[in-house]
């Protein structure tokens, strides 16, 4: 018989679990910590004065112009947002389908989510120019008609998705911390820690009809995140393809999106787990090798959905015959911006082949570096679509180039400061691996008496 | 004469503040026997009881008769709500209080809102059942009776208040001591 692989190694008891995982809450940080904290910290007061300036001084200090209208702002936004989907394809969709596997990594991604979408919904607002006028973006009786918005408008349908994906993301996450805060609450022994995670975990008792009502609640909202995450990327890729503009008005866009998100989400988590385990190396025996390696399988899958996504929009533009898509996907490859649509090839569907090798899919420093040009290249995706096709259109009197300022830049990198600030704290403040849902797992392909895997 | 203020925040906390039977706790290390005797004091004829455990187990609704969660009734309803409300708002705004043509679009172009309406029904009912899940579960609550602080780490416990049909002190104690309970005492919940 086939026999299953332990999905959390070392012999662990459930005392042994709940000790693990509270101790990052209960002990002061390590000098590593330390010094990734300090830097990220530097990294995010930078991103903050660097959107001071474009807020004070205006959008001219980045690089959009006319024709290029959608520049770092909304590449960066559908980047951000993409990586929150592998998040909640972990926690939602692969809960659905009983992947027991997804139990000590779920907690962490979703915090990516979370996190991602924060740092991801901040761009549109900047985007808009005058961020102090962003609520106009929602539908409020007003005294200025009132003027409804337009719902016709994808950019009006982002608005809800963006904003209901947040919402629910934040309400699924915090679900599964309620009793995690409650064992952190039971075992504290300094007085303030009490008070604060008995706050959080809201008096939570874990009686048996407790849990009959969570587990429902749990999987209700697993399946009801499922439909929301397919729907915000496909929304978010309608920003493009509603619009007549060759390049952005094709049918494949939405399962591209979704496809693309994935693949740089994992490639995220991939980045995060690979920190995680070595700033806390007990977590070692939470997120084995084996997680890494499924979640690798992923992103060669992934990888493969897309690449052969940028292939069947070439093969498209030439069958549709339509002079105009025909240019722009020649343009895109061999025109003046041909070197980000390379990069983008060679990170998004090049790099992930060598995981059809197990000793490279099982190699902590290989997929450290893969994971991290995986992002690049999502990136430059969204880079390609996004200015080749905005900057050559139907009248080449209206050519133009776009060219990133060091607003644009600072924005980009700094927003890393902002996520990695979140995170880091997130790790020394909440149960990084989901407690309660491990302990049920915890005998997973071991002979337990009694037991029934 | 009490400040107002303090008035207000007293009767919230009278509120929030769960309200305890006293009864019998038994303490288990290894579920699986928990759940047995959960059974067992079941069958004695004890209908209402409660167990204690840092997960969801196997088999303990079973064990203790506890039926399907009603939630999935709510999440539908306000389901159906949320989709009701956005179809009705999108139509009100697009169609009737603020008219223009977009596009060449109908004044109610229904393709063009589902995206707003589907996102309202997740909304609401994602909302909604989370709400459910805590008036139910009465959450939340301050000052929660804690039997043993590990039941939230790796102990079970069972507790059947003194004021359930058919308690027997004598009984349980047997049960629960049979069972292979570390610990049998007395205790508030």
């Amino acid at each position: 018989m086939l026999k299953r692989r332990p999905l959390v190694t070392g012999n662990k008891t459930y005392k042994d679990v709940t000790d693990d995982i509270c101790e990052l809450i209960e002990r002061p940080p390590g000098i590593h910590f330390m010094g990734l904290f300090l830097s990220v910290q530097v990294l995010f007061l930078f991103y903050l004065v660097v959107l001071a300036c474009i807020v004070y001084t205006g959008m001219g200090l980045m690089g959009v112009n006319s024709p290029v209208g959608w520049g770092t702002d909304i590449i960066t936004f559908v980047f951000w947002i993409g990586i929150g989907h592998a998040g909640t394809l972990i926690s939602a969709v692969l809960f659905l389908f009983r992947q027991k596997w997804r139990t000590s990594i779920a907690r962490t991604a979703e915090a990516m989510t979370v996190f991602a979408v924060m740092t991801a919904g901040l761009f549109p607002i900047l985007h808009t120019g005058r961020p102090w006028l962003a609520y106009w973006l929602l539908p409020y009786p007003n005294q200025r008609g009132p003027l409804w918005v337009n719902f016709r408008s994808p950019l009006v349908w982002d608005v809800f998705a963006v904003s209901t994906y947040a919402t629910v993301s934040i309400v699924f996450w915090y679900v599964g911390l309620i009793p995690d805060f409650a064992t952190v609450r039971d075992r504290a022994k300094n007085k303030v820690r009490k008070k604060i995670y008995g706050a959080l975990s809201l008096g939570w008792r874990g009686s048996a009809r407790d849990w009959n009502n969570y587990e429902m609640v749990y999987m209700l909202l697993a399946g009801l995140s499922t439909p929301l995450v397919l729907s915000v990327h496909s929304i978010v890729s309608f920003d493009f393809a509603v619009a007549q503009l060759p390049g952005w008005h094709t049918t494949i866009f939405p399962p591209y999106f979704v496809a693309g998100a994935i693949f740089s989400g994992f490639g995220m988590v991939i980045t995060l787990m690979c920190i995680v385990r070595h700033l806390v190396p007990k977590f070692k025996d939470y997120i084995t090798i084996d997680h890494m390696e499924v979640m690798n399988k992923i992103i060669l899958t992934t990888g493969l959905i897309v690449g052969y996504a940028y292939g069947s929009e070439f093969f498209i533009a030439w069958y549709s015959g339509a002079p105009y898509e025909q240019y722009v996907f020649v343009n895109r490859a061999f025109g003046p911006y041909g070197w980000s649509y390379w990069i983008m090839v060679s990170c998004n569907v090049i790099t992930p082949n060598i995981f059809w090798f197990k000793k490279l899919r099982r190699s902590i420093p290989v997929m450290f570096v893969a994971s991290i040009f995986v992002n690049i290249g999502m990136w430059f995706e969204r880079y390609v679509i996004t200015v080749t096709s905005l900057h050559r259109d139907f009248l080449p009197s209206q050519w133009g180039m776009f060219d990133m300022t060091f607003f644009d830049l600072g924005a980009l990198i700094g927003s890393f400061g902002m996520f990695l600030f979140l995170f880091l704290l997130y790790l020394r403040l909440v149960p990084a691996v989901s407690i309660a849902e491990v302990k049920p797992v915890l005998f997973v392909g071991k002979d337990k008496p009694g037991g029934h895997h | 004469m009490a400040n107002p203020i303090e008035n207000v925040v007293n009767k919230l906390e009278d509120l929030l503040r769960p309200k305890t039977k006293s009864g019998l706790v038994g303490i288990w290390l290894d579920d699986h026997k928990m759940v047995d005797a959960a059974r067992m004091v079941r069958e004695s004829g004890i209908q209402k009881f409660e167990a204690i455990s840092p997960f969801p187990l196997h088999g303990i609704d079973d064990a203790m008769g506890i039926p399907r969660s009603i939630i999935p009734w709510v999440t539908f309803i306000f389901g159906l709500l949320g989709c009701g409300l956005g179809t009705l708002f999108t139509y009100w705004v697009s169609a009737v209080d603020w008219p223009l043509i977009i596009g060449g679009k109908p004044m109610f172009s229904l393709a063009a809102f589902i995206p707003i309406i589907f996102e309202c029904t997740i909304l609401f009912a994602a909302l909604s059942s989370v709400g459910a899940m805590f008036y139910i579960n009465g959450l939340p609550k301050i000052d929660p009776v804690i039997i043993d602080p590990d039941l939230t780490c790796h102990k079970f416990a069972l507790f059947v208040p003194e004021e359930s049909d058919g308690y027997s002190k004598d009984n349980l104690e047997k049960i629960f001591k049979d069972m292979g309970a570390i610990e049998v005492r007395p205790a508030e919940f």
